[in-house]
Order: structure tokens, then sequence, then C-alpha cells
């Protein structure tokens, strides 16, 4: 049950995007058009999803304050992040071997995804918030879908805007952070949610 | 791009002339990470409901900036293309986990309040931003100037966001009420909007707003 509560809990409520800006540079970067956004939503669940139990691994069993006589926690930042670009490598290659089109459709973006800010945050969390492999898993697929959510749903909204008559100097960047802001007030209606309830 | 800098004949450049001064100065306007080269966000806004944790933040960037900025100037020429984004990763996890250890050290209640927010300066794409595009290709005391100048733009719109939400949402500066108990009496209500966390997003987008209606050249024209 706590797989479901943790998913639909950072999914909605706790949005990645829209609670803690994680990953903000990429989302305002692809959400131009439904089309690219989708594609780098996919690939962040992917990624987080991947790296995320990984990294749990990592921190259990290598990060412990005790291996071989030593503490090494204060590696933990240069793990997490040679795991994530290790990853996305790894996504890259695998993508472009089995789906060229998808590929070049994601272009530049995929590489980046190692400098999104969701991937480390997500390891992050996991960390200070004592998660066991099940819960990150869940925390991973739950983030990844929320975020995927956010950009779709502001790469339509521009996609629409373009038709408005905003004033020139808000144009672009402006209207996407003001966006932004009120689809996070939306959001935030949903905090009434108890997801334990939902369950029973 | 890595050769033009290499090409420059080798003039005695000044050490503090009018060009290493507008590495200082543009980034805190005309080519601020923030608003223009819209960099980093992630970090900037999470942290902004108090000035506190805000400044620490930016001392913190302005520190990782400038010294990674210098680091890989200074190994530029050994580092193979192909491997570049692993090196500089590494470059700034070190130097991120320096400002953890210290912090973590010497003031830990903020350390606990920025929690998860200073290990993302690792991601944060002001710095691997600066790391590309100027220390790549430029000798390291430029690539030092450059980094402290965009870290101290980041600052500076780090506080003034800061500065907005705690004032509005808080009444307070610094953790110091600005407004007499009189004004309380009177009706006046702190605006709890402004500590949420959309309302960063919504000041930011205003800031630009203003920012770009003062220099048009800005405006973006897609």
């Amino acid at each position: 049950m706590d797989f479901i509560n943790i998913f639909i809990k950072t999914a909605f409520i706790e949005n990645l995007v829209l609670s803690y800006f994680f990953g903000m540079c990429s989302y305002l970067a692809v959400s131009k058009t439904v089309k690219t956004a989708f594609g780098l939503g996919m690939a962040v669940i992917f990624v987080l999803a991947i790296t995320m139990p990984i990294n749990w691994l990592i921190n259990e069993h290598i990060l412990t304050e005790d291996v071989m006589g030593m503490d090494l926690t204060f590696l933990r930042f240069i793990l997490f992040i040679a795991v994530i670009a290790s990853m996305v490598q790894l996504v890259e290659m695998v993508i472009e071997k089995f789906s060229p089109a998808l590929y070049t459709a994601l272009g530049i973006f995929l590489p980046l995804i190692t400098v999104n800010c969701a991937i480390l945050g997500g390891s992050l969390f996991m960390v200070s918030r004592e998660y066991n492999l099940m819960e990150s898993t869940a925390f991973a697929l739950g983030g990844g879908f929320g975020w995927f959510l956010a950009v779709v749903a502001l790469a339509a909204i521009r996609e629409k805007i373009r038709y408005s008559n905003v004033p020139p100097a808000l144009r672009g960047l402006g209207m996407a952070f003001i966006l932004t802001g009120l689809m996070g007030i939306a959001f935030m209606s949903l905090m009434g949610i108890d997801p334990a309830a939902l369950g029973q | 791009m890595a050769d033009t800098a290499t090409a420059t004949p080798q003039v005695k450049e000044p050490l503090f002339g009018k060009k290493e001064r507008r590495l200082i100065t543009d980034p805190l306007n005309d080519n601020n990470p923030i608003t223009v080269q819209v960099l980093g966000i992630c970090s900037a806004l999470a942290v902004t409901t108090q000035i506190v944790p805000s400044f620490v933040m930016a001392i913190a960037v302005i520190f990782v900036c400038a010294f990674s900025n210098l680091t890989t100037s200074i190994i530029r020429n050994h580092i193979p293309k192909q491997i570049r984004m692993i090196v500089q990763l590494v470059i700034i996890a070190t130097l991120v986990t320096v400002v953890e250890l210290v912090l973590k050290a010497f003031n830990y209640p903020i350390y606990k309040q920025l929690s998860v927010f200073i290990g993302l300066i690792i991601t944060n794409c002001i710095i691997m931003g600066r790391l590309e595009a100027f220390a790549l290709a430029n000798k390291p005391w430029r690539s030092f100037l450059d980094g402290i100048g965009n870290g101290l733009g980041y600052g500076a719109i780090l506080l003034l966001v800061a500065a907005i939400r705690e004032l509005t949402g808080k009444g307070a500066l610094v953790g110091i009420p600005i407004f007499p108990q009189s004004f309380y009496d009177a009706g006046y209500f702190n605006n709890n909007l402004m500590v949420l966390p959309a309302s960063a997003l919504l000041v930011i987008g205003v800031l630009i707003w203003i920012q770009r209606a003062w220099n048009p050249k800005l405006v973006d024209v897609s």
C-alpha cells in the first residue's frame, strides 16, 4: 500500500517541479512544443527509475558508516553523479540502437538529463528521508511521472498561448514562469487528498 | 572556440583591466544567469523564502562557480573532449562536498534548512554552463573572474527574490520584523501566498518582465 501511497504523493501533491523546482532548466527549455516535452518526460521517468534503486544499493552497502573500517559517506555526491552520468550514457546508447527516430527527436536533451536536478534531487531526497528500496522505487516512478505531467501540461499551454496577445517584455520566458506558478497553485488544491484513504 | 583564447597574442594583459571588469559586471544585468541565460533556476527558487539561507546559498554558489572555473581552466588543455562532462562533474562534486562539510561543521541549523539543495549545486546549470562556455576556452584568471561574476549575478537575484518574499510573506527582513504591531492591529495581514513555492515563480516572472521592459534588446522574439 505504501507503494501507491508514495507514488501519488510524489506525482501530484509534492510534484518535483511545482513544489521543489527540480529540473527547472530543462523544464523551461523543452516546453516549447508538446512533442519534445513528451520525449524528454519519458526519458526522465526512465532514467529516474533506473538510477534511484542503484543509488539506493550504493548508499546502503558502500556509503555506510563503516565499510572496511572507513567512513565513506563524504563520497556520496561524487558516486551518485557518476552513477547518473553513466546511466544516462547507457540509456543514450540503447535508444540510439533501438529507436533512432526517438534519438534524433531528443537530440541534445538526452545528455542534459545528467544535469537535471530531478534525478540527483530524487536520490538525495531518498537519503534524507531514509526510504527503503521499495519506497525509493515508488518515489522514482511517481516523481518521474509528475515531472512528465508538468512538462507536457506546460508545453500544451505554451503552444496555445502563442495566439494570445502577451505584452512583448513578458513573452516567452517571463510567461513560462508565471504559468508554472499558476500551475503550482492549481496542483496545491490536491493537497487535501489523503493517499492513505484512497486504498481503502 | 577553444582556439580563440590561445590564439590571442601574448601581450601583457592588465590584471584588472576593462575587459576583466566587464566579466564581473555583465552577469549582473545584461547577461544575468537567471533572468537572461535561464540557468540554475532549480536551486534558486526553493531556498528563497528567507534571506539568510539564500545568502548562504549564494556564497556557496559563488565559491563553487569561481573555483570550478579556475580548476577547469587550469587543466583545460589536458581534458579529452569526450569525457569532459564527467571530469567537470567530478570537479564540481568535489567542491560541493567541501562546501557541505564546512557548512555541516560550522552552521548546522542552516545546513539542515538547505538540506538537499546544497547537493543540488552540483546540477546547477550555471556552473556547468560556465565551464562549457567559458572556462574551457579561457585563461585561469579570467575564468576565475567570470565564475565570480556569474555567482554574483545569481546571488543578486536570489537575495532580491528572498527579500521580496520575506518582506511580504513574513513581514520581516533577515528575521527582524519590519512592520510595527499597529499595522497588524489596523488590519494588515502577511501574505501567506508569498511563502508558498509557487510565489517564487511568480516573483521571478515579474522580475523578468521588469528587466525586459527596461532593456528591450533582451526581449524574446520567438
